[in-house]
């Protein structure tokens, strides 16, 4: 399997999802820088954690104009897996493929630690390697990660079982503890916790490594076997 | 005002403007001799930044010389950006600390973050890619309001900046003393990672290369920064808010990788940051060490700002710029690299072989000195020392002999001392983790990082308890580079060698010359000991506030370590119950510095801790060999508020108990500060073994499961529960930030 990992002027978490998906889960990944992308080639798009254009405007706002999201767009829609982590969760609530905007957290500073998550949804291509109501372990930093949406969509979100991840205990202010969600088809994910940075016990915590293994899984079940 | 230009060297020279730069009457005439005649204001401008402590360690320069700065892993000392320590495998770790403290004592957001984002260019210029952030920071009482908001905001600085750029703050340090109330302390320290094929050098070489000027613009922000930051601060301080930069982590983050990019273009000959005077001394600096000379158009220098004069650009401290020195005639091949980034990298000069330092501004010369004469030919001043008043006073002190009654009240307060208390508060505002390197988050000992494809890991930790130095500057020298080297060892890896960051008040004060002066002894003495070179390293004088009261004398230890393999990454934490408690190295009743003291007398005095460097070098490679032959579940160093702090924070982590069981007086037992000692935990199977191995443990007790914290002397004389202690540990910083003063 082949995954795009798209860097933009100030995404941080790139070579982190870069190392995850080849290191620790053992597939293809390329670092993609965003001018000279061809999505076409990959099997599915990941979206790195960081500062895109510094945070500058708001966050994802600007790299959410950029032309490659018309790729993304179409990776969407073609139903292959998208995956947005952090300011890569920003960036595509900015470009409209998930609904919702992100606050400033609830106490107005930055904050970085591990968060215990519940697994909403084990139905998901990014989830299909965990238990519904699972407990698992995945950190989180951001200063904007406090999502925002109207009583109607947070209303939809759940009906069509759209929340993926909630956190165990609310951080940063986020509507219906959410942690990610996904579009309706369910191949866009987008998520504020790093599972990129808990793919090695070494490091305190592995919990994130079969949401990738999850993706491979899917892949393998809906388009390799196909091709 | 009249453009600055227009003012003639003679009015210089009658009205004293040199003066105002920070310029004495003698060094004005020195100049006058090197020049041959009187200097225009653009080089009198020059002369004053190149000249100032910042930029020339004028002051400090017979000091630094005594700091032992070879050893056989140091691939590059002091000099050039950061220096540079071999790790095998053809990697090498570099690592450098500067202060940033002037600026953070007027505009403390900008004034850290900009600290951050210096120390990062020093570390990537080298070729290196910064791994990882750490910081020492001093503040006055948190009960001033004014404090509060230095501490609040120079935290949301460093993670500002750190957290953007996408490098890891693992780790530091943060003492509250009423010393700093007005003068905090704010050091910055980078460490990064390189393979020796792409160590860079700032060099101007080549007689005809082209220099190019890369990053932002230039702005009149920040001009004359380093001469603020030669002075004292005053009530006119605030008005030289303009002299503080602005930062932008976003550029910073452009460059890094361009620049990482750009070293392995053949057409690249030297790479340099625009640091403290900025063009200045960069561009001297690097022709000077080459043996060359330079001549810059300033017509091609990338302005924010319309009608700025040469002295404005010269002198301009604006951010995010580097300065290269390229292959005449490849320029464009340089240029296309940063283009990739949106980045503009633009020919500016010449590099030349009449070791001169030329300046082109509007079709006329602004500027036309030796090179040298700025970079290597500054005063150097060997000031008058005399033994502080206040140090005879305390040498003939009685010890001090605190009286506690209530053990475990005594200790809930000492864990509530803002220096002991949980850092949470802070680091939680840092993105520590990223790059998935951080196997040690904050909290431990030191940090630790993996080296990646490697099974190698990098400790490192900054240190510096400035009361025992103000007590006794060379015994409290010796003891902060003792108490990194502890951290590291406790950590599981051998000390390699330290970066310092010297914080003093004004060279120009027999005692405070005299404080600096046997510090610097004492940490050199330190650093031969225990095998730890000075291989970079910062000089930040003149931190008095108002009415000339002076900070403690404060020089800060970075301090890195090299772990063998993943497998010794020990940290401070028990880990399970029914593990064995030890101490090693005896204790005296020694309290003078101590939190204890503090606590009950609100100030410090008397006689620092005594320290036996060659005892402490031992029992760290005891310490050090035990935990390689894997006996050794954690290891705690015993610092501030002695062994019953050291025990809690043991336990606080999973919150586990203790049944401990202390001999002679109990105060002394609990709360002493002796050095060279180290709290660890074993499993009872591993009991023979370690002994041995530590020749002088002494078992004091059992890891318990039930969460109580039990300390006996025949009867039990503290008993409380682990959470509670944990609990005001954990939450006493957020309360002092929040409580209204």
């Amino acid at each position: 399997m082949k995954f795009a990992v798209i860097v933009f002027p100030g995404s941080n978490c790139d070579r982190d999802m870069y190392h995850a998906v080849k290191d620790e889960l053992g597939e293809q990944a390329d670092l993609v820088w965003y001018q000279e992308a061809n999505l076409a080639d990959y099997d599915a798009v990941l979206l790195p954690g960081g500062f895109s254009y510094g945070d500058y405007l708001r966050s994802g706002a600007i790299a959410a104009t950029s032309p490659i999201v018309e790729q993304i767009r179409a990776a969407a829609e073609a139903g292959k897996p998208v995956l947005g982590v952090c300011n890569g969760f920003q960036i595509l609530l900015e470009t409209g493929l998930l609904p919702g905007a992100m606050l400033p957290n609830e106490k107005l500073k930055f904050m970085c630690h591990n968060e215990t998550l519940i697994v909403e949804n084990a139905e998901t291509p990014f989830t299909l390697q965990y238990e519904e109501k699972e407990e698992i372990l995945v950190p989180i930093a951001h200063g904007n990660g406090n999502y925002f949406c109207d009583e109607p969509t947070l209303e939809r979100l759940r009906e069509n079982k759209q929340i993926v991840f909630t956190y165990q205990t609310n951080p940063n202010g986020s509507a219906g503890d959410i942690a990610g969600i996904v579009n309706e088809q369910g191949n866009v994910l987008g998520m504020m916790p790093h599972p990129e940075r808990a793919v090695d016990a070494l490091l305190g915590t592995d919990d994130g490594l079969r949401l990738f293994q999850s993706i491979l899984t899917y892949w393998r079940e809906h388009y390799a076997i196909n091709a | 005002m009249p453009s600055t230009l227009e003012i003639s060297p003679e009015t210089i020279e009658q009205n004293r403007l040199y003066a105002d730069m920070g310029l004495t009457d003698e060094e004005y005439t020195s100049v006058v001799d090197i020049l041959g005649r009187r200097p225009n204001y653009t080089e009198i401008g020059l002369f004053s930044v190149m000249w100032s402590e910042h930029c020339s360690y004028k002051n400090s320069k017979p000091l630094l010389k005594k700091f032992p700065t070879e050893g056989p892993h140091v691939l590059q000392g002091p000099g050039e950006g950061a220096g540079i320590i071999d790790i095998g495998d053809d990697q090498a770790v570099v690592f450098k600390i500067e202060s940033h403290n002037h600026p953070s004592a007027v505009e403390p957001y900008q004034g850290a973050a900009t600290g951050v984002g210096g120390i990062l260019r020093d570390v990537f210029s080298m070729g290196a890619r910064p791994v990882a952030l750490l910081n020492s920071l001093r503040f006055g009482s948190l009960e001033r309001p004014r404090v509060k908001y230095l501490f609040e905001e120079v935290v949301r600085g460093i993670a500002g900046y750190g957290n953007c750029v996408g490098v890891p703050t693992v780790g530091g340090e943060v003492q509250f003393d009423d010393a700093y109330n007005g003068n905090p302390l704010v050091n910055a320290m980078c460490v990064g990672l390189i393979d020796h094929k792409d160590i860079q050098k700032g060099i101007a070489a080549g007689v005809g290369n082209t220099v190019m000027y890369v990053g932002a613009k230039t702005g009149r922000d920040g001009i004359h920064g380093a001469t603020f930051a030669s002075e004292e601060l005053s009530e006119e301080s605030e008005e030289k808010r303009p002299s503080v930069q602005v930062g932008d982590p976003f550029m910073e983050k452009l460059l890094i990788e361009a620049c990482l990019e750009v070293i392995h273009h053949d057409a690249l000959v030297g790479i340099q940051d625009m640091g403290a005077a900025g063009l200045t001394s960069s561009a001297s600096e690097m022709a000077s060490k080459a043996g060359t000379g330079m001549t810059m158009n300033l017509d091609h220098i990338p302005q924010r700002e319309e009608n700025m004069t040469a002295y404005e650009m010269m002198l301009s401290e604006s951010q995010e710029r580097m300065l290269l020195v390229v292959e005449k005639g490849r320029e464009e091949e340089i240029a296309a690299v940063f283009r990739k980034y949106d980045l503009e990298a633009v020919a500016v000069g010449e590099v030349t072989d009449t070791k001169r330092f030329r300046l082109e501004h509007h079709g006329e010369v602004a500027a036309d000195v030796p090179v040298d004469s700025l970079a290597e030919d500054a005063p150097v001043y060997h000031q008058p020392s005399r033994v502080p008043g206040y140090y005879e006073e305390f040498q003939r002190m009685e010890d001090y002999k605190p009286v506690v009654s209530d053990y475990t009240k005594t200790l809930l307060e000492l864990l509530q001392q803002p220096t002991i208390a949980s850092k949470e508060w802070v680091y939680d505002q840092y993105d520590y983790m990223v790059q998935t390197n951080t196997v040690v988050s904050p909290g431990s000992d030191a940090a630790v990082l993996r080296v990646r494809g490697t099974n190698k890991a990098l400790a490192m930790t900054t240190d510096c308890n400035s009361r025992y130095i103000y007590l006794d500057p060379e015994v409290g020298g010796q003891i902060a580079v003792a108490e990194a080297a502890r951290n590291i060892v406790c950590s599981g890896g051998r000390p390699l060698g330290i970066t310092d960051g010297l914080n003093y008040g004004s060279p120009e004060n027999p005692e405070i010359f005299w404080q600096m002066e046997k510090s610097v002894d004492g940490m050199s003495e330190a650093c031969r000991t225990l095998g730890t070179p000075v291989i970079s390293g910062n000089v930040s004088l003149y931190n008095e506030s108002f009415g000339g009261q002076a900070i403690y004398p404060t020089p800060i230890v970075g301090m890195v370590g090299l772990i063998e393999d993943i497998s010794h990454i020990t940290r401070s934490h028990a880990k399970a119950a029914g593990d064995l408690l030890y101490v090693i190295g005896e204790t005296k009743a020694e309290f003078g510095g101590s939190e204890l003291q503090g606590l009950l007398e609100g100030r410090h005095f008397g006689k620092a801790p005594e320290l036996d460097l060659e005892i402490e070098a031992q029992r760290q490679n005891q310490l050090l060999t035990a935990i390689r032959s894997g006996l050794v579940e954690s290891a705690h160093d015993v610092s501030e508020g002695g062994l019953a702090v050291a025990l809690a924070e043991t336990l606080f982590d999973q919150e586990l108990g203790c049944d401990v069981t202390l001999e002679g007086d109990l105060t002394s037992a609990l709360f002493a500060e002796t050095q060279s000692r180290f709290l660890v935990t074993i499993r009872p199977e591993n009991k023979e073994a370690f002994e041995q191995a530590a020749a002088g443990a002494r078992e004091i007790g059992t890891v318990t499961g039930d969460g109580m914290y039990i300390v006996k002397q025949k009867d039990v004389v503290m008993e409380e529960q682990t959470s509670v202690l944990k609990t005001a540990w954990k939450g006493a910083l957020s309360c002092l930030v929040k409580s209204k003063a």
